[in-house]
């Protein structure tokens, strides 16, 4: 897990334009093939700076960088290539009439065409397993399936970091370990965003706790959990019944 | 958010088919309506060939509804969009001036009569014509004949966006409608007409953010305004 790591963040501060300051100089690098999960209560931060990654806001102070390429206007089409964001709401993510449409948005907007198009269309369908959806239109599937979809529009691209924002909320049980399966099979980088602690300790290995504005944790996502003082510290608490040490470290 | 099925605007106009008319291109479709309802528009007033050219256009558009295998019936229904239209047509022999004539028993205005006899018999035409091409062609289809017709690609955009999130936002309203009666309001008294309109400034702040999200979504998919799709 060496060379150029996909996302490295230096002393990243922000201030919204009334003045509220969310930010206060983050520092954060992903490596390839990694699985982080980004925790912190509400109001922490957590999806201003996600909104940071492909450069829809622009840091204050610090820098951005994705694969070695500095986020700046110059580079903003190919990092929002590299950077696939799957945000909280699909209704939010998915706005045409068909499935397979909306998955073709981000490569057409790449110029892809033609017979190309269509192969990534159908693979990134198939990958989440709504192939058989492809016609549809998104607002009759149901809210798993949404998900599914987003995920796939945003796969579609080939990311080389994928950042999913609160991908278990709003979701029944099965569709949660569903989507878990499914995110478990992509070879892929992921940022995970969540106030779903069990769903971080089966997915991702390192947890990043940010509180205020800052990090304030960075440890295998084990470590996290079991550390009572900084879980009370940072408004983070397991649901009722959860142990950890029950579930053992699943990711050694 | 539901998977909103069976209501929402533009699904129940239409009725799925296969027939000749359905698989129509959308665009010819638009062109052979609008050219349509201008030849209806200009049948002259005085004429006294206009009574049958009106039973002429009608037998068109009923051609063209048994042609799409498309339940008589089904169009009329839905005719009844007409009936504030028939309610004003109605009325134009009683208030309107001009010598008077009797019918039924009443005496009304006969220029009145006539104007009254042509605002219905076109208005009649232009609907039932309308609605044919309705049930005969699916809002998708209706956007990709605009177009192929060269409508400017912002405005078919945003109709799109419109046709998507119609069913979002109303399932907003009426769980915010559920809300609101579940504490006590009653949408129906005029008492409540103060909530009712604080709701729906809501509502369209609602939708305004979610346009916003929905935008930012688009750019980080590499949308870039004015670049041709």
């Amino acid at each position: 897990m060496t060379g150029v790591p996909v996302l490295d963040l230096a002393g990243v501060a922000f201030a919204y334009p009334d003045g509220r300051q969310a930010l206060f100089g983050v520092d954060l690098r992903v490596d390839r093939g990694e699985r982080v999960a980004l925790l912190g209560p509400n109001g922490a931060g957590k999806t201003t700076l996600v909104l940071h990654l492909n450069g829809i806001l622009r840091p204050g102070a610090g820098s951005v960088t994705v694969s070695g390429t500095p986020v700046e206007k110059a580079t903003l089409a190919q990092v929002r290539r590299q950077v696939g964001i799957v945000f909280q709401d699909p209704d939010d993510q998915l706005f045409s009439g068909t499935v397979a449409d909306d998955v073709a948005f981000g490569p057409r907007n790449a110029g892809v065409r033609g017979p190309e198009l269509d192969r990534r269309v159908a693979a990134a369908l198939e990958q989440v397993g709504m192939a058989a959806y492809a016609d549809r239109a998104p607002h009759h599937l149901s809210f798993g399936q949404r998900r599914r979809v987003a995920i796939a529009t945003v796969l579609v691209m080939e990311p080389e970091v994928l950042v999913l924002d609160e991908p278990s909320s709003n979701l029944d049980p099965a569709s949660r370990r569903e989507l878990a399966d499914l995110l478990g099979t992509l070879d892929v980088t992921v940022l995970m965003v969540t106030h779903d602690l069990p769903y971080a300790l089966q997915l991702c290995e390192r947890s990043v706790v940010l509180s205020e504005g800052v990090v304030v944790a960075d440890a295998p996502t084990y470590d996290v959990l079991t550390d009572a003082a900084l879980m009370a510290r940072h408004r983070l608490e397991l649901p009722f019944g959860f142990d950890p040490r029950a579930v053992g470290n699943v990711h050694p | 958010m539901g998977a909103g099925h069976g209501h929402g605007a533009g699904r129940s106009l239409h009725h799925p088919g296969h027939s000749r008319v359905h698989r129509a291109p959308a665009h010819l479709k638009v062109v052979a309506l609008v050219t349509f309802m201008l030849v209806v528009v200009a049948t002259p007033r005085g004429a006294s060939w206009a009574p049958v050219a009106y039973a002429a256009y009608g037998a068109c558009v009923l051609a063209v509804v048994l042609a799409a295998r498309v339940p008589v019936l089904f169009v009329v229904r839905r005719m009844v969009v007409e009936l504030p239209f028939v309610v004003f047509a109605v009325l134009v022999p009683f208030v309107a001036t001009g010598p008077r004539t009797e019918v039924l028993g009443l005496t009304v205005s006969e220029p009145g009569l006539v104007a009254a006899g042509h605002l219905l018999a076109k208005g009649t035409i232009g609907v039932a014509a309308a609605l044919t091409m309705a049930s005969t062609t699916t809002a998708r289809e209706l956007l990709g004949g605009l177009e192929r017709l060269r409508m400017p690609a912002l405005l078919v955009e945003i109709m799109g966006f419109m046709l998507r999130y119609v069913d979002v936002v109303t399932g907003e309203w009426s769980r915010m409608l559920v809300a609101m009666r579940s504490r006590g309001c009653d949408p129906r008294s005029p008492r409540h007409w103060g909530t009712l309109a604080r709701g729906l400034g809501a509502l369209f702040i609602r939708s305004y953010e979610r346009g916003e999200r929905v935008h930012l979504a688009m750019l980080s998919r590499g949308y870039d305004v004015g670049r041709a799709r």
